[in-house]
């Protein structure tokens, strides 16, 4: 009688390091866990601010300590990538766009994203500045 | 009928805030990490407890801020769970909740945060 032995995918954790294709796209995922971490250090100050005026006196004495300011400037280079990577791959990760018969070539999608992603930072600067 | 899979709902909030992170991640890390603690540009406001109540008080800060926060906390969410198997962990329960519980209770503090704020 045959013994059924089903074909087990081989897998194990720790696979993407062997190639450096698949280290750039753990590289990418790994952004997740510090925009995570942004999120709930700006929810955290929100909810300062809604609790009054020495709660988000004390959020603000936090951000000044240096170890907050490290940890920031971490967290902007770290976000830059992800700005970086997520358009790099946008070509492919979006459906094709054709101008007048022409598809638009990759190079022209990731540079279109990070020219937004700038105007996107500069506007929210200067717009914060305008009204706050 | 089989269930419908629920998956096109996350892949939509991580994509959303997958987008909303690169357009403006990295400046706003900067504005409230940065600019907040130095006083630089829009910081200087935002460090002062009256103007920032204000910038969450009008309805395009309230919105943004809202967006900012849940979309981030939703992508993250996402990213890491599905990155869990990469690295030999288990996509069980405590897995769930430690990523998509976060983003789901995150969502719910930010809506009552903005309510308690004020109008």
């Amino acid at each position: 009688m045959a013994v059924r032995r089903p074909y087990v995918r081989p897998f194990e954790p720790g696979w993407w390091r062997r190639n450096p294709y698949f280290v750039r796209y753990m590289a990418r995922e790994l952004t997740a866990p510090f925009v995570g971490l942004y999120a709930l250090i700006l929810l955290s100050g929100l909810v300062c601010l809604a609790l009054g005026r020495a709660p988000y006196e004390a959020w603000v004495a936090i951000l000044r300590t240096p170890a907050s300011l490290v940890l920031h400037g971490v967290l902007v280079a770290i976000f830059a990538y992800h700005s970086f990577s997520w358009f790099a791959i946008m070509p492919k990760t979006m459906p094709p766009v054709s101008i007048g018969g022409h598809r638009i070539g990759a190079a022209a999608i990731t540079l279109a994203g990070l020219v937004a992603a700038a105007f996107c930072m500069l506007a929210a600067w200067f717009v914060v500045q305008a009204v706050a | 009928m089989s269930k419908r899979s629920n998956q096109p709902v996350y892949w939509a909030l991580f994509g959303a805030g997958g987008m909303m992170s690169a357009l403006f991640g990295a400046g706003l890390a900067f504005m409230t990490g940065i600019a907040i603690p130095e006083g630089i540009g829009p910081g200087a406001a935002l460090s002062d407890y009256d103007r920032a109540l204000a910038v969450v008080h009008s309805l395009p800060g309230r919105l943004f801020l809202f967006a900012v926060v849940t979309l981030f906390l939703w992508h993250a969410a996402h990213r890491v769970h599905h990155t869990l198997p990469d690295f030999g962990l288990r996509q069980g329960t405590l897995a769930w909740l430690g990523c998509y519980g976060v983003a789901l209770a995150g969502t719910l503090v930010a809506v009552l945060a903005l309510f308690v704020a004020g109008f």
